[in-house]
């Protein structure tokens, strides 16, 4: 199970297995995209799986998920999604009325997002052999202009940005479950994230490194797999990093890191230290952009490490998730 | 957030670490072990080697209920759990520990039931909500969550709910520290004292630790400030000679403990003669098991249970990191066949466990070339 949760068995059975066998035998830095030369020009292409229970949740619901992360795969990636074709695997017995509210939500999410659903395919497997529904998207798009994402292009002094407040969506689907009863006033963050890659490209394009929308195994695991793509140390500011007190509280109480909890409407960058002020600036005017943060810088040391730094002079390593995050209670 | 922010505030933090460098010196090195997993987990979560002295070194102590717990056990629990009318039900802590089979998660994969709950009273929902099946709750903890699953037993018995029960692990504080003093190689100047367990048995019990065995302790709350003006308080009893007990951490502790809870626990529980400890070996009078009362509630006594012995592999040193006489690292393991995805030894499993603690936040600081004092 642990090999679907987003940290570190994740990437191992992607580099282990999938890379060598279907890929070639070294392949690069894996991206949330793949880039495709047709017939001299290039478009990006993205593929991902929605298995999240409850189906609808505070905030949003499956079906937007499904079209939102695959946007957001593509707009990290550098490029704005243009067609999204969709599969549905239903288990027999599915409420009609329970589809309709998915395939209603897809639809709004995809005209927010301003694309297209292209096509699509549905399966039904029998009642016990899938968990209500999943949904799997392929989503193409084309190459944004002025910005190109190469984790070999990071360099030490380039800031690290957050475009706003980790762990809402994980924690909020953790309290969906109603395994932990404990309520709080706590929304996903699903959205798209093209409007702000596309105004940080705009303000700060040349400066534009690296970016990845830091969905399950949270933020220290997309920045652990950027320190090790590009062999550097990322320093992070702990009093720096926006989390909302309901998420911070929640993981207090569990035992969590919020840098752990999955986002699906956030996005990281980094950006080069002569355009960082002019990113903030424009993600912080533009809507839903307000709390975007500097929240760490690269380094040469740690090599290849995630650390945090505290404001009272205390430091920590903070490593790639290991699995879903888990309670801790004793 | 209130009661988190007042204690992480940087200028009290330097304010308090630099009275400990004044009150440690430099003349002598001291050797405090803080017992509880939860402070350990705390040290490096908050980066506290970061601030204290050098000649000040913290031991990670016992005080990690899923690192203790032979594997043994584990495999009995996952062995009732095997039939498939019963489902497994634990703590998240449990989730990842590895009995020989693999761990409850790895059962899981494989079609058994196993849930995790927040507490034993939602174990105890889930036996009402499936009437058709038995509920197994998987107890581990020390006094701190001991209590809460004796009240669940209690309100079983009550509502008469009998497709449910408990398999026992509680362990004890008390014979945990004393197993470590008694033990030959064990140099210590004090101890920081578990902060929740103390919520439930008081500071009393710690007083012959002072009395008999001259050691300072100081009970201590888990945030970054309690825990350093902990360590004041050590160095200023270690300064004077002195050795009592004394309670930091008052706004959660009473000097006699919680008696509701203690009432509970002795309602439902009585002493078991010995219990396993991984690491530390057979103690007498260190865990608890359901009195005759509750014996329709004991899973031991409803299941046919095994009774696996499971040994260490004999090159895990988990023993001599559990009583502080190898750091994690020095382990011939440790980072190698033992990590946290693949742990060999108990402490490398859960996150409160030193190994596991020293893995996930602290061992590639020590190889780290440059200083950090330069961060802003």
């Amino acid at each position: 199970m642990a090999h679907g949760a987003g940290g570190k068995a994740s990437r191992k059975l992607v580099e282990g297995l999938f890379a060598p066998l279907l890929f070639g035998s070294t392949p690069g830095p894996l991206g949330d995209s793949a880039h495709i030369d047709i017939n001299g020009s290039t478009v990006a292409i993205t593929t991902d799986s929605f298995v999240v229970k409850p189906l609808r949740f505070p905030g949003g619901s499956i079906g937007e998920l499904a079209v939102n992360g695959t946007v957001n795969d593509l707009a990290v990636s550098g490029a704005r999604a243009e067609a999204v074709v969709v599969t549905f695997v239903l288990e027999a017995g599915l409420p009609t009325p329970v589809l309709e509210a998915e395939v209603r939500a897809m639809a709004k999410a995809a005209r927010d997002a301003g694309v297209r659903i292209a096509g699509g395919d549905t399966k039904v497997v029998e009642h016990g052999k899938a968990d209500q529904m999943y949904v799997t998207t392929t989503g193409i798009g084309r190459l944004l202009h002025g910005v190109t994402i190469d984790p070999s292009s990071v360099r030490v002094g380039d800031k690290i940005l957050l475009s706003g407040p980790i762990g809402d969506h994980g924690i909020t689907i953790l309290l969906a479950r109603g395994e932990l009863d404990l309520e709080a006033d706590l929304r996903s963050d699903t959205r798209s994230v093209l409007p702000l890659v596309e105004t940080l490209v705009h303000a700060a394009g040349p400066g534009v490194r690296w970016m990845r929308d830091p969905t399950r195994g949270g933020a220290a695991t997309s920045l652990n797999e950027l320190a090790r793509d590009c062999g550097l140390g990322m320093v992070l500011f702990e009093d720096q990093i926006p989390v909302r007190d309901t998420v911070r509280g929640a993981c207090e109480l569990l035992g969590l890191d919020p840098l752990h909890i999955a986002n699906e409407g956030q996005f990281l960058a980094v950006v080069s230290p002569e355009y960082a002020d002019a990113a903030i600036n424009a993600l912080s005017l533009a809507p839903g952009g307000g709390e975007a943060q500097v929240i760490g810088e690269v380094r040469e040391q740690p090599a290849g490490t995630v650390l945090v730094t505290t404001r009272y002079g205390g430091s920590r390593i903070v490593d790639m998730l290991v699995g879903d995050p888990l309670p801790r209670i004793c | 957030m209130r009661f988190v922010d007042e204690f992480r505030e940087p200028e009290l933090i330097s304010k308090t670490a630099e009275e400990i460098r004044r009150l440690a010196g430099s003349d002598r090195h001291y050797r405090l072990m803080e017992v509880c997993g939860g402070h350990t987990h705390a040290i490096y979560r908050f980066g506290l080697k970061d601030i204290l002295p050098e000649n000040i070194e913290l031991i990670h102590g016992p005080g990690c209920p899923v690192c203790v717990l032979p594997m043994g056990r584990i495999d009995d629990g996952l062995s009732i759990a095997q039939n498939p009318d019963v489902i497994f039900a634990a703590f998240g802590d449990m989730m990842r520990v590895p009995g020989t089979q693999g761990s409850p998660l790895e059962h899981k994969a494989r079609g058994m039931d196993v849930r995790i709950v927040y507490s034993p009273s939602d174990a105890l929902k889930l036996a009402r909500l499936n009437p058709e099946k038995h509920v197994m709750f998987f107890a581990i903890g020390f006094e701190t969550t001991a209590p809460s699953t004796a009240l669940t037993l209690m309100r079983a018995k009550a509502e008469g709910i009998h497709n449910f029960s408990v398999f026992c692990n509680h362990v004890t504080i008390i014979p945990a520290i004393r197993a470590i003093l008694d033990s030959p190689d064990m140099r210590l100047d004090a101890f920081i004292g578990p902060g929740h367990v103390s919520t439930v048995i008081g500071c009393r019990p710690y007083e012959w630790i002072a009395q008999d065995q001259d050691k300072p302790i100081v009970v201590s709350g888990f945030e970054p400030l309690d825990m350093l003006q902990s360590i004041v308080m050590l160095l200023r009893q270690l300064k004077g000679r002195e050795a009592k007990v004394e309670n930091q951490y008052k706004r959660v502790v009473p000097w006699e403990g919680n008696r509701a809870a203690l009432r509970a626990m002795a309602e439902v529980f009585q002493l078991r003669p010995y219990f396993e400890w991984r690491g530390l070996g057979f103690i007498s009078q260190s865990a608890l098991r359901l009195n005759d009362k509750y014996a329709a509630w004991d899973a031991e006594q409803r299941f046919e249970v095994p009774g696996i012995r499971v040994t260490d592999p004999k090159a895990a040193q988990c023993g001599e990191v559990l009583k502080g006489v190898l750091k994690p690292h020095q382990c011939k393991l440790f980072g190698r066949e033992c990590t946290p995805e693949h742990p060999v030894g108990a402490l490398m499993v859960s996150s409160e466990g030193s190994c596991a603690a020293y893995h996930n936040y602290e061992h590639r600081k020590a190889a780290m070339a440059t200083s950090l004092t330069s961060i802003a």
